[in-house]
């Protein structure tokens, strides 16, 4: 792995994307990294539009905001299109396909998988789509290793959805398995 | 594994504060809503009662400082969070505090301003009214965390300084350090070290509440139904409590409460320095601003720039000494701060001319970016 | 008659500031009786006042005794009882402090009911300052601030105490001091907020600017104006016209806030999860 990933996610309000960001970091830190999560809020913690960043380095970290992203997450056309600049030129961006059409980054080696419509349609909610985009950010990537991001995962979600919970992060590992054999 | 990684996990700045609360022996809060700090209010309504504490809301801004000075003065360590506008509303009772030197911690998570202005904007706005915000002259406490870690650790220090000095001690969080979470290692108990306040060895017969007993000029303080019967005032008063309008007596506590911190100055002043040795450019910088400034020295250094960096910790009482002893060696001070300029005026007033201070000085709800450091390193080297 | 209380007073900081002829002096004796008579430990008493000419009373009593800011003499009382439930608090305020600047913290101290002892000296007038008027001066009466008589409308502070939700609610004045003793008494007994409106007189700037008499006057008003709720109850609504109901006037226990936080330590003390 890499020293340092600077990883931003956006989104709407209730993708859990915050979460996501949080359960990310707490990766991190069962791995022995260090870690800082931080986050925009929008007035409506709802449907308005959600920031969510996460540092992940094996030295301490000081400026706590990501700058031009290793990393990019979009799941909605409007994070899209106010993040999808801020990237750095080797970056990686993941466009959620469900949602994000018609967008060409110009910088950044994009992947686009069909992130909330197989939280939707193959685990069977539409709210796991954070846990599915977790299994394909790592997946890609190894930020962290999928042992301490199942754990991290299993820590965080309510009682009882744990096993919705690895379907999720299961089924988005093998989504981006597929997007990468096919490109 | 040992110890402190078992301990370690990612947590919120405001929860780090109101855990660190719990370590140094608080057991009494009282609040207010308010973004961005109510997490902590939140996390010590469930957390207190877990330690036989007690958590209130109360009906407003006013009367949680007065409750927790009230609670105080029963021997309990107490606490209360606010933010901007519930921080103007503080002054009120936070110099009643000072003037009859009853021990507690304030937070502001400062958020930009004046007025409702930003609820969720971070800000570095709130520096001035630390230390002028009540009305009269005041001696006061201030002091600023950059990390999550450094909320934990600074609360319990805060307490101690509190309990110490018997002074209320202000924790100047800013929304970024509030609300980012990143990894602690919550200290053992007993690793850090918890200051009790000194009471009383006298019978409450000879017991005289303001009279200090040493050099500290610290006078040590009777609970509330321990049988020590005294008055407690907002008046000025003399060394038994009751309030005088002799000049000379009015005087003197007013002179007390001022010596008192500057004899505890070395306990008091905390700052941190990296990279000072040879730089030539020395950034000033707290709170959350220090992690972007510390960014920059690191990035200045890379390109060969002399660049070092002063962090304060303590605000109020001001970090003249340290500051002055390295404006003998530097060429320039820069001073990023997130208001339109408090702590550049003063940093300049300590210098007294010795080198130039340029501010960079923004008010706009976004923490000021390396970029921009750099680029005022630049211009003045 | 002094000998049997004297002990509950700071004798070495008498006399008090109080004008000749006002009534705060009679009205602190029945605290100091009832708080005798119900055998209160005065090393576990906490007297607290605000700001005003009543207020000053904490600075002349021999107990813990907290003279606060304006208006927020309930806001400290209320960390001093959570804080320590074993404390016996007791609240001194006037009509200003009380009703006008500490207005939201009398109505939240009612609805919350902590085992609190509120006596309101209610002198229709800002003494301290100089005879302004309050939110507790008649229609019409006159004051510094209201040269052309007042025309605001007065609180009927027990009521709005009742309306808080204050389980004790009692009036009385400070002609009638047995009353006035016995009502402190019975509201110490209640666990919860219980609440005394004492009725002063103030000849020096209200009774002046309202040409109204002198000290003695002033206690024969208050004799002569006062009916007990006991007479008020037997008489028609014509004859209770202008009349000031004293007595108690409400008594309603319910949940007391410190014994009901006890119950949430005692479940959850201990609880390592945050």
């Amino acid at each position: 792995m890499r020293d340092s990933w600077e990883i931003r996610l956006g989104g709407s309000g209730g993708q859990g994307l915050i979460t996501g960001g949080i359960i990310l970091a707490e990766a991190a830190i069962l791995e022995g990294k260090q870690a800082v999560q931080s986050q925009s809020y929008g007035p409506e913690s709802r449907g308005g539009s959600s920031k969510a960043e996460v540092i992940i380095s094996k030295e301490s970290i000081d400026y706590m905001k990501v700058r031009a992203a290793d990393l990019l997450l979009v799941m909605s056309p409007e994070a899209a299109k106010k993040y999808v600049d801020d990237v750095k030129e080797e970056g990686i961006i993941i466009l959620d396909s469900t949602y994000v059409k018609d967008c060409e980054p110009k910088k950044g080696k994009v992947y686009k998988v069909d992130i909330s419509r197989i939280a939707r349609q193959d685990v069977g909610r539409e709210v796991v789509a954070n846990i599915v985009a977790l299994g394909v950010i790592v997946g890609l990537t190894g930020v962290v290793s999928r042992e301490a991001l199942e754990k991290a995962i299993l820590a965080r979600v309510p009682k009882g959805t744990e096993e919705m919970n690895k379907k999720a992060l299961a089924a988005g590992f093998q989504a981006i398995k597929s997007a990468v054999s096919a490109a | 594994m040992n110890v402190t990684s078992i301990n370690a996990r990612l947590m919120q700045g405001n929860q780090a504060c109101a855990e660190g609360a719990i370590y140094a022996g608080a057991r009494f809060y009282a609040g207010y809503p308010i973004t961005p700090s109510t997490e902590i209010a939140e996390v010590l309504a469930e957390r207190l009662p877990q330690v036989g504490g007690k958590f209130i809301q109360m009906e407003d801004e006013i009367a949680s400082m007065a409750a927790i000075v009230g609670a105080s003065l029963t021997g309990a360590k107490s606490m209360t969070a606010t933010s901007g506008p519930g921080f103007s509303l503080k002054q009120e009772n936070l110099g009643y505090a000072v003037l009859s030197e009853v021990p507690c911690v304030v937070v502001n998570v400062q958020r930009l301003g004046p007025s409702t202005g930003g609820p969720t904007a971070p800000s570095q706005g709130d520096i001035m009214q630390a230390r002028w915000g009540t009305h009269g002259d005041h001696p006061i406490i201030a002091v600023s965390p950059s990390s999550v870690q450094e909320c934990f650790e600074l609360t319990v220090k805060a307490f101690n300084l509190s309990e110490r000095f018997r002074i209320p001690v202000l924790m100047m969080l800013d929304e970024v350090i509030g609300h980012m979470r990143e990894r602690i290692v919550i200290p053992a108990p007993g690793e850090l070290d918890i200051f009790e306040r000194k009471t009383p060895e006298v019978a409450p017969s000879q017991y005289v509440p303001y009279e200090p007993q040493d050099d500290s000029l610290v006078p040590p303080m009777a609970n509330f139904g321990e049988g020590y019967r005294y008055h407690v005032t907002g008046l000025l008063h003399d060394d038994t409590g009751f309030p005088s309008n002799s000049p000379a007596v009015m005087g003197a506590h007013q002179d007390r409460l001022h010596e008192k911190i500057r004899r505890g100055l070395n306990e008091i002043i905390m700052v941190e320095e990296a990279e000072t040795e040879d730089a030539d450019v020395l950034l000033v910088a707290f709170g959350c601003m220090a992690r972007s400034a510390a960014r920059a020295v690191k990035e200045a250094r890379a390109k060969g720039q002399k660049v070092g960096m002063l962090r304060l910790i303590t605000i109020w009482p001001f970090p003249e000494e340290a500051l002055r002893q390295l404006a003998e060696k530097v060429k320039a001070i820069i001073v990023p701060e997130m208001n339109l300029g408090q702590v550049v005026d003063v940093v300049k007033s300590a210098v007294e001319g010795k080198v130039p201070v340029y501010g960079i000085c923004q008010a706009d709800g976004e923490i000021i970016p390396p970029e921009r450091i750099l680029e005022k390193i630049e211009e003045v080297l | 008659m002094f000998a049997e209380i004297e002990q509950y007073f700071r004798t070495e900081r008498l006399p008090h500031i109080w004008c000749p002829g006002c009534t705060n002096g009679i009205i602190v004796k029945s605290i100091v009786e009832a708080i005798q008579k119900a055998g209160l430990d005065q090393d576990k008493t906490v007297i607290v006042s605000g700001i005003g000419c009543s207020s000053r009373a904490t600075g002349y009593l021999n107990f813990n005794t907290l003279h606060t800011t304006h208006g927020r003499a309930l806001a400290f009382a209320t960390g001093v009882k959570l804080a320590n439930p074993e404390l016996n608090v007791f609240v001194i305020t006037g009509d200003g402090d009380c009703t006008s600047i500490g207005g939201n913290h009398f109505i939240h101290s009612a609805r919350r009911n902590m085992d609190l002892n509120v006596i309101l000296f209610n002198n229709n007038i800002y003494g301290m300052t100089g005879g302004q008027y309050s939110p507790m001066s008649p229609s019409g009466a006159k004051a510094t601030t209201a040269p052309y008589g007042n025309i605001e409308r007065p609180f009927d502070i027990c009521n709005l105490a009742i309306a808080s939700g204050a389980t004790y609610v009692a009036r009385g004045n400070s002609f009638n001091t047995r009353q006035l003793t016995d009502i402190i008494y019975n509201g110490i007994a209640n666990k919860g907020f219980s609440f005394v409106e004492a009725i002063a007189s103030c000849p020096v700037y209200y009774g002046r600017k309202n040409k109204l008499g002198n000290a003695a006057d002033m206690l024969k008003w208050q004799r002569d104006n006062c009916i007990t709720k006991e007479a008020a109850d037997r008489l028609p609504p014509e004859k209770k016209q202008g009349k000031i109901v004293t007595g108690i006037l409400h008594h309603e226990p319910a949940p007391e806030y410190t014994t009901e936080y006890q119950k949430i330590i005692d479940k959850f003390q201990g609880g390592e999860e945050s």
